[in-house]
């Protein structure tokens, strides 16, 4: 099936969010769509699958110009969408949730089970996607959840599969697994629109690139001929620097020492088991991990945010094990939380007020019981400006920022006083290369300033970019540590010891 | 809301939300409660002199408005008290026990100081009101902080206590009135008295100095919710309690100070009744106030100076209804129903977009 979209533009009252998009998706072909958050690549993906109607233009299936008047018609047509936050039941069977709200029933409405088990078994074996069909959702691991997602797709009998950011929650092993599903739904004549930010992965993968800038496609190309900077520069209109410039590696002594910690979830399974490391001042330490390894658990009990049941912390000598997280933020202690939506920032307030969450008690914000909010609305707008959030006004809500802005902020609001400490949990999840790079320059500039940092991230890419030493975390534990300023390290040794290998 | 960091009062979508749609609400309330008095058999002609009535009774001469700003008053402080604890996340159903409490407090304490000057007694007793209606706030916020008790149960479940308590301390020797077997207390002193207004236009006036009270305590809540930083805790951890507790804001302390500063509103509230109305407290002298301070703080998007202009409307209809009842005999139940559909259409603004299309400023689409 040949999809093509002729000169689509979609509004949203004076807001082009596509301009005359032209695009063709061939079956048997990956199409990566690459573009930064907001450059309108949902948008169009929506219009493709029947969410949103387009303001002008048209959608073309094989020769044929189509009307879609909701997802059910773009189903119908062949057109199913995998996306980023899974629409599965957790208490169900695979088999149940493939078939849901297309359940094959026999005689009085029966469900025919059976029949749904047997197809689930056909198409995991077409595609070589191995899953159980009658495993329950929740037990199942991250990727396999998402082949469970693919399956419905084909059970709806899609020819076009639109994949949106499929390997933001996976491995890189599973990433690996996961692009030969790809390419094995490839080989059977389907096509695939695989939609990231993530510039290795569209290389690795695609068979045409398209990069959406500002609602308008602004290049496409053949990934063979195409490199990571030319890719980058397509995305954000500018060259971009991958490389953080920093200062020679001269760690200081140790500013952060955990001894022996043992964090438990609520649900009292052990989360952080007995684990120890040490964080040196102008030195940046990065966990690597897959998530669900214990990484939150640490992260918050390094916060003051859960109590660990045994073990110590100590930060410049000083027992903080079971201090909270506003003594902690006074001794100069930055926290960049793992979960900047739901932790980091409240949405509904303005960016001053953001900018201001953890600092609004003392000077210079506040003397006695009130807030000098002219006060806080000039710092905003100055750290907001060298930090450089770019937001209307420091009086908007922070819900309207994007997502790279929104991370900007809280950047701004943990780095722009005098910290000794960083922790960041995921500190560009989701952002786009710019926002990402920005991020690391000022996380690399905090520790040539003498701060200690610990960055725990599932981004691989990511660890290896900026840090001085890395730590794998599985199991609650540290099973692997490695010295890239010493003896270098590839990515796959670190993989295979975040799969557990080296315990 | 960010009126307050926007250095204006009010923007004009919170004049939408404020006034607009509340007008509008009203002006929909009025023709489904003429059509309800339609099919309960009352005639056309009646219907437009209840209406009459419901306006000339709640502003057509002095008395209507002493009347309803008498009865606007308590609406509005236990309406404040609400309004805080809605913008820090509790949904407090407790300001009627807390109207009992800190209007009974506020007698016993205006009994015991009645021999002194005013300037101590009248202060002493509202004080000893607040105090009591924040302590008895703060059980229901200890319990939330200290064990994760939700506050909508043990806030229902404190005012029947508070019901019976007061029934029982009406019957004690140290609170009940010489001479009386039946529950009332003793009269509130002239000292400790909330003194009337208007009485040199005409005796029977009843509005009294818990107005300026109340409009002291809209101010107080306005500096305490946009200027302060308790008011700031109280935003963060009503808003996204993960990201203020990330921040260090201290989600117990938050939740009982909140629940106390909206207890010492109700108690206000009760002492303004028991000391500037009633002068004693008598079993139910509540009256259900805590109930529709409710739907006044809801009405008022739990912004102070909403609140303060949804107690007027309510006020408003309480005086008028009883106006109504005499002069066309219509039911002041009625009143009940129209102050419902005030609410439901108010919690509805988009209902109120479709149906008035004119008078909201156009938005755009997403």
């Amino acid at each position: 099936m040949r999809v093509e979209l002729r000169n689509i533009t979609k509004r949203f009252g004076p807001v082009a969010a596509n301009k005359g998009v032209n695009l063709t998706i061939e079956p048997g072909e990956v199409l990566g769509l690459l573009g930064e958050n907001g450059a309108g690549k949902s948008t169009l993906m929506n219009v493709l699958c029947g969410l949103y109607s387009p303001s002008e233009g048209e959608i073309v299936i094989d020769g044929n110009t189509v009307e879609f008047d909701g997802p059910g018609d773009a189903i119908r047509a062949g057109i199913g969408m995998v996306h980023q936050h899974f629409m599965l039941v957790p208490v169900f069977t695979v088999a149940e949730n493939v078939v849901l709200g297309v359940e094959p029933v026999g005689r009085a409405d029966h469900l025919d089970l059976a029949t749904a088990r047997a197809e689930v078994e056909r198409l995991s074996e077409d595609y070589g996607l191995a899953v159980d069909p009658d495993a329950i959702i929740e037990t199942l691991p991250v990727g396999v959840q998402q082949r469970v997602e693919i399956i419905k797709v084909l059970y709806r009998a899609a020819d076009v599969l639109i994949l949106d950011e499929p390997t933001a929650v996976l491995t890189p092993q599973e990433v690996d697994e996961f692009f030969q599903i790809v390419r094995s739904l490839c080989d059977a004549g389907k096509a695939i629109v695989f939609i990231t930010h993530k510039l290795n992965e569209i290389l690795d993968i695609s068979d045409r690139i398209a990069v959406i800038r500002r609602g308008e496609i602004v290049g496409s190309g053949d990934p063979k001929k195409l490199t990571r900077p030319e890719l980058a520069e397509m995305m954000v209109g500018h060259p971009v620097d991958f490389e953080v410039a920093r200062a020679p590696f001269a760690p200081g002594g140790v500013i952060l020492d955990v001894k022996g910690l043992t964090v438990l979830r609520s649900d009292g399974a052990v989360a952080v088991d007995d684990l120890s490391l040490q964080v040196r001042s102008g030195e940046i330490v990065g966990i690597a991990g897959v998530q669900g390894n214990g990484q939150s658990a640490l992260i918050e009990a390094l916060a003051g945010l859960t109590r660990p049941v045994s073990g110590q912390v100590l930060f410049d000598g000083q027992d903080i094990t079971f201090a909270s997280p506003r003594e902690r933020h006074r001794m100069g202690i930055a926290h960049i939380p793992e979960d900047r939506q739901r932790a980091g920032l409240i949405g509904t307030f303005s960016v001053a007020e953001n900018m201001v969450l953890d600092s609004y008690y003392g000077p210079p914000y506040a003397g006695g019981a009130s807030i000098d909010w002219a006060r806080v609305h000039t710092e905003a707008a100055d750290i907001a400006e060298q930090f450089d959030v770019r937001t209307p006004s420091v009086r908007s809500d922070a819900a309207h920022l994007s997502g790279g802005n929104q991370q900007k902020l809280i950047v701004a609001r943990e780095l722009s006083r005098d910290t000794r400490f960083v922790i960041a949990g995921q500190p560009t999840r989701g952002l786009d290369v710019g926002s990402i790079a920005y991020i690391h320059s000022r996380l690399v500039a905090a520790r040539d300033e003498g701060d200690g940092l610990l960055i725990v991230s599932s981004e691989l890419d990511e660890i290896m970019a900026v840090s001085d030493r890395i730590l794998v975390m599985f199991k609650g534990r540290i099973v692997a540590e490695y010295a890239p300023h010493e003896t270098p390290v590839d990515k796959a040794t670190i993989g295979l010891a975040m799969a557990g290998a080296a315990a | 809301m960010t009126s307050a960091t926007e250095g204006r009062l009010l923007g004009r979508s919170q004049i939408e939300d404020l006034f607009i749609v509340p007008a509008f609400a009203l002006v929909a309330a009025l023709v489904i409660g003429a059509g309800v008095m339609l099919a309960t058999g009352v005639t056309f002609s009646t219907i437009g002199q209840s209406y009459v009535a419901l306006l000339r009774g709640s502003v057509g001469s002095v008395n209507a408005v002493s009347e309803t700003l008498t009865a606007a008053l308590p609406l509005v402080l236990a309406g404040l008290g609400l309004a805080l604890g809605f913008r820090a996340g509790l949904f407090n159903i407790g300001a009627e026990g807390q109207i009992i409490m800190g209007g009974l407090a506020a007698v016993v304490a205006g009994v015991a100081l009645g021999d002194l000057p005013a300037i101590f007694a009248l202060p002493g007793a509202l004080f000893a009101g607040a105090l009591a209606g924040a302590l008895y706030a703060s059980i229901a916020g200890w319990l939330k902080a200290a064990t994760g008790a939700h506050e909508v149960i043990s806030t229902i479940m404190l005012n029947l206590i508070s019901y019976r308590l007061l029934d029982y301390l009406l019957r004690t020797p140290l609170i009940q009135k010489e001479g009386r077997a039946d529950p009332i207390s003793k009269s509130v002193p002239d000292a400790a008295e909330l003194p009337k207004l208007l009485t040199f236009i005409d005796i029977n006036l009843r509005l009294h100095a818990g107005i300026f009270l109340t409009l002291a305590m809209v101010f107080v809540a306005y500096w305490l919710l946009f200027r302060s930083k308790l008011g700031f805790e109280f935003r963060a951890s009503g808003e996204n309690p993960v990201a203020a507790r990330v921040a260090g804001m201290n989600a117990g302390l938050t939740i009982v100070l909140a629940m106390a500063i909206a207890g010492a509103l109700a108690g206000l509230a009760g002492a303004n009744q028991t000391l500037g109305v009633l002068d004693r407290a008598t079993p139910g002298f509540s009256a259900g106030i805590g109930f529709d301070a409710i739907a006044v703080a809801l009405l008022g998007r739990s912004h102070p100076v909403g609140v303060l202009f949804a107690g007027l409307l309510f006020g408003a209809l309480e005086a008028g209804g009883r106006q109504m009842q005499v002069d066309a005999g219509v039911s002041i139940d009625l009143i009940g129903i129209i102050q419902s559909l005030v609410i439901v259409f108010i919690a509805a603004p988009l209902l109120m977009k479709t149906i008035f299309p004119w008078g909201f400023r156009r938005s755009d689409a997403p």
